[in-house]
């Protein structure tokens, strides 16, 4: 595989800060959305006559509506702290992937349409009209931002890029200008309820599949139910997890932490997804619709906790948004933050005790951890800051021996995206996202050459999906990136229930049904 | 002498007016903006008080800045708190009796109008220097920095070269709150550092220097992380729930 296109740009030991070159970016350009997607998420399906005025309004209105975007739209004073911190000016060299180039894009439209001094004096302050080709370069730099959110961080004003990705984003779409990935997906979940449209047949198969190979692994007996009324927790994970590798064994190993808790729980078939593509195309309303599946999906099932799997844009608006967007939350237990992540439910049982955990499984390794993105700058876990940084390393070595982190200017609230986030998981944009991941796979890559580092943790669908897909582009392994819960799965000694002694004849049933599924799943 | 001290009242009329009223626009506009979405930058404060606190590191020390880029953290960090002493130090033109704490504070100023001029040419430099900076300048950065500079570099003439008569500038200000109008010192500097004073007044509402006020309402910075606790919901966004 890794057959490249387009330069792959060689590691260093640490990420250097290239020389401006610009336009170096300037081809790169997602697929177009069509007209019965963007009829799904309610915008047109074509750019209309009249899209200037259209979009300039568009713009107004959400001027109005966010204060973040009228903040920083007149806030910047081009100090320049955040131009070297974004992975893809890092990586592709072109001045208007540095966050500051990026937000400038809009900020010259703003500034000729929405202030004095870029009515009266564009030149002077860099205002311009709103242009084809100004559209065209939003189109092609507005989908080269992840919203990871490290320009936040270093902004003195903590203006964060990602807001105005998302306005451009929307305002994009009101034109009829939408992106294929994100869009068709969205539609996707309208229609079936996850994001690869596994329909629930398909999902009950892929369960039962696990089922049988937790069992013929272990000899235990663990439980992955689909839709059951009346389960005590209702788990939403990425749907990428029932299928892809390495993301299937943080979901067996989910299943193991619930066995080994006791607690009965349940995926939905109507919520089968935790990625919400609504944030990423800055739709509020899409956002909330496809949160209040969530909460459908929670009363319908009669669950009184909700607990999110490992996924991180996904995490950012469980955390942050899903109170806000589809709460509140009176009808679940008081005594449980909601939603919660994986990681705290299962931190907590390893801090009771309650886990028996053999660290020397996973001996045949050397482990970092990817703090990704939109977990470290956009979320938290348990109850004190930098919560989401602790937990995760606090079950990486409870469950490993070997463990070291990654410079310390690239993780934490410092971590570099993998690349692949906020809606450009695409082949249609595998350059950027190749690019993209320079600055993490130079950190990876340092702690491989100096520490012995095997395999890289990751908490998050799209970052697992994405350094899979790229780090044999720089000559790596693919299977270098693990799920945190397949080391959880793997060094997890399991209870046995009653039943598990000896394999009775419904189980062999059951498994000689669905062995081709199993196959096709893993 | 009339017709200049008359131009000059007005022109600080206008100025005034227009930074004042400019300003207010601004701060309403700002505050009437709802935030719909809990954003902070995290790991963020989980109290308001902790927001306080966090913010007041970044107005104090510019903590971001300093995370992101040392050498532009030394200048900027000269220049913001070497205006801010030359400001106390100017309030004994406007105030009567100066208050101690102003008198105690005019030597410093001094210090405060060189570091203010050291920390801008520094600056600037930049702007021609790292060419990712000189990428994202525009003409009104330039002129934004002459004008600072040209304002400091004439305060500090006045100051060690070209005395001017401060008394009499006093009563021209105190005159202006009375719309009591007196004579104002014909010396060129100063009519020169006013001149330039008046504009910086002008431009601050309709430029970046809004990043001033700006700063307090940066939902990244001003926000406490309590989402699961507290349920945050914009009024435009509640009425959907409605529907
Ligand atoms: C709450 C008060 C203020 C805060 C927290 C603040 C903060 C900052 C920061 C962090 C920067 C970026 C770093 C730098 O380039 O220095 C900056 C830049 C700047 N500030 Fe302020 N500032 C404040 C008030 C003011 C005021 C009152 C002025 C008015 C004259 C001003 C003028 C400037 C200018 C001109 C720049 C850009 C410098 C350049 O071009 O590189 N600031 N400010
Ligand atoms: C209406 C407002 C202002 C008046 C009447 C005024 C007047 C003066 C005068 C009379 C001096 C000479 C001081 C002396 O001889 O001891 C001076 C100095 C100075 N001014 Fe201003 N000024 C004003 C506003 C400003 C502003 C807004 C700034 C900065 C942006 C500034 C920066 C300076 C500096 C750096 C000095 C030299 C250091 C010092 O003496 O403090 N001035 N100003
Ligand atoms: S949010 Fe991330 S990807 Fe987007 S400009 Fe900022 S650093 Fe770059
Ligand atoms: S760090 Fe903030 S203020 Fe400085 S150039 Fe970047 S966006 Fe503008």
């Amino acid at each position: 595989m890794a057959k490249a296109t387009f330069e792959v740009p060689a590691l260093s030991q640490y990420t250097e800060v290239p020389p401006v070159t610009p336009d170096a970016m300037a081809h790169s350009a997602p697929f177009k959305s069509k007209d019965e997607w963007q009829d799904a998420l309610g915008f047109p399906g074509e750019l209309p006559e009249d899209w200037q005025a259209k979009a300039i309004d568009k713009m107004g209105d959400l001027l109005g509506k966010y204060r973040s975007l009228r903040v920083y739209m007149d806030s910047c004073v081009k100090c320049g702290s955040c131009t070297d911190k974004c992975h893809y000016f890092l990586g592709t060299k072109d001045p208007k992937n540095m966050p500051v180039g990026r937000q400038d894009l809009m900020r010259k439209v703003y500034r000729r349409y929405f202030t004095l001094a870029g009515r009266f004096f564009p030149k002077l302050v860099g205002a311009e009209d709103f242009t084809k080709e100004v559209l065209d370069d939003w189109y092609s730099y507005f989908h080269q931002c992840s919203q990871c959110r490290r320009c936040s961080v270093f902004c003195p004003y903590g203006i964060d890029t990602a807001e105005i990705s998302m306005a451009a984003r929307e305002i994009m779409d009101s034109i009829g200008v939408g992106q294929k990935y994100c869009n068709e997906i969205i539609a996707k979940v309208y229609r079936i309820g996850n994001n690869l449209g596994l329909p629930g047949p398909a999902l009950e198969d892929t369960l039962e599949g696990l089922e049988e190979d937790v069992f013929d692994d272990t000899g235990v007996k663990v439980r992955y139910p689909l839709d059951e009324e009346g389960a005590e927790i209702l788990l939403v994970t990425p749907s990428a997890d029932f299928f892809a590798e390495p993301h299937v064994d943080g979901l067996i190993g989910y299943g193991k932490v619930f066995h080994e808790a006791g607690v009965s729980w349940t995926i939905s078939s109507y919520a089968s997804e935790a990625a919400n593509f609504g944030m990423f195309i800055g739709s509020y309303a899409n956002m909330r619709k496809l949160a209040q599946r969530i909460r459908e999906a929670a009363i319908k099932l009669k669950v009184k906790r909700i607990v999110f799997g490992e996924c991180g844009h996904a995490w950012r608006v469980a955390y942050s948004f899903l109170n806000t967007l589809a709460g509140p939350w009176d009808f679940l237990d008081p005594r449980y933050p909601v939603p919660q992540h994986i990681c705290e439910f299962t931190y907590e049982l390893i801090k009771e005790g309650k886990l028996n955990l053999d660290k020397s499984e996973n001996d045949d390794k050397v482990l970092t951890f990817h703090d990704s993105c939109n977990v470290a700058r956009a979320s938290r876990m348990g109850t004190t800051p930098g919560g989401q940084f602790e937990i995760p390393r606090a079950i990486l070595k409870a469950t490993c021996n070997n463990f070291y982190d990654m410079d310390e200017d690239t993780i934490r609230d410092r971590t570099f995206c993998c690349g692949g986030g906020g809606g450009l998981l695409t082949d249609d944009l595998m350059e950027i996202r190749v690019k993209g991941a320079k600055p993490r796979l130079d950190a990876l890559n340092n702690v491989m050459q100096e520490k012995g580092v095997t395999h890289m943790a990751a908490i998050c669908a799209i970052c697992k999906s994405q350094f899979t897909k790229v780090l044999p582009y720089y000559g790596m392994e693919m299977d270098q990136i693990v799920s945190l819960h397949q080391l959880v799965s793997n060094a997890l000694v399991l209870t046995p229930g009653e039943d598990d002694e000896e394999p009775d004849e419904d189980d062999d049933l059951d498994k000689n049904d669905n062995d081709e599924d199993t196959d096709e799943a893993a | 002498m009339a017709f200049l001290t008359n131009f000059y009242a007005f022109l600080f009329y206008f100025a005034a007016f227009v930074l004042v009223f400019g300003l207010i626009f601004k701060i309403v506009q700002y505050s009437r903006t709802p935030a719909p979405l809990k954003i902070p930058t995290t790991p963020a404060p989980t109290t308001r008080s902790g927001v306080v606190f966090r913010m007041t590191r970044e107005v104090v020390l510019f903590e971001s800045l300093f995370r992101g880029n040392k050498w532009t953290w030394i200048f900027g960090w000269m220049f913001h708190f070497g205006l801010f002493l030359v400001t106390l130090r100017h309030l004994r033109y406007f105030l009567d009796p100066v208050p101690f704490p102003i008198q105690l504070v005019q030597p410093f100023g001094i210090y405060g109008g060189l570091a203010m001029v050291v920390g801008l040419a520094g600056l600037w430099v930049r702007r021609f220097a790292v060419d990712r900076v000189k990428y994202i300048t525009a003409t009104s950065d330039h002129l934004i920095l002459g004008l600072l500079v040209l304002i400091g570099c004439t305060g500090l003439l006045m100051k060690f070269v070209f005395h001017t008569d401060v008394v009499e500038i006093k009563s021209f200000f105190l005159g202006l709150y009375s719309f009591d109008i007196k004579p104002l010192p014909g010396d060129p500097l100063l009519l020169l550092h006013l001149l330039l004073v008046a504009s910086l007044m002008i431009i601050f509402p309709y430029s970046k220097l809004l990043h001033a006020p700006g700063l307090f309402f940066s939902p990244t910075r001003n926000q406490v992380d309590n989402p699961r606790e507290q349920r945050h919901i914009a009024p435009w966004a509640k009425r959907l729930d409605q529907q």
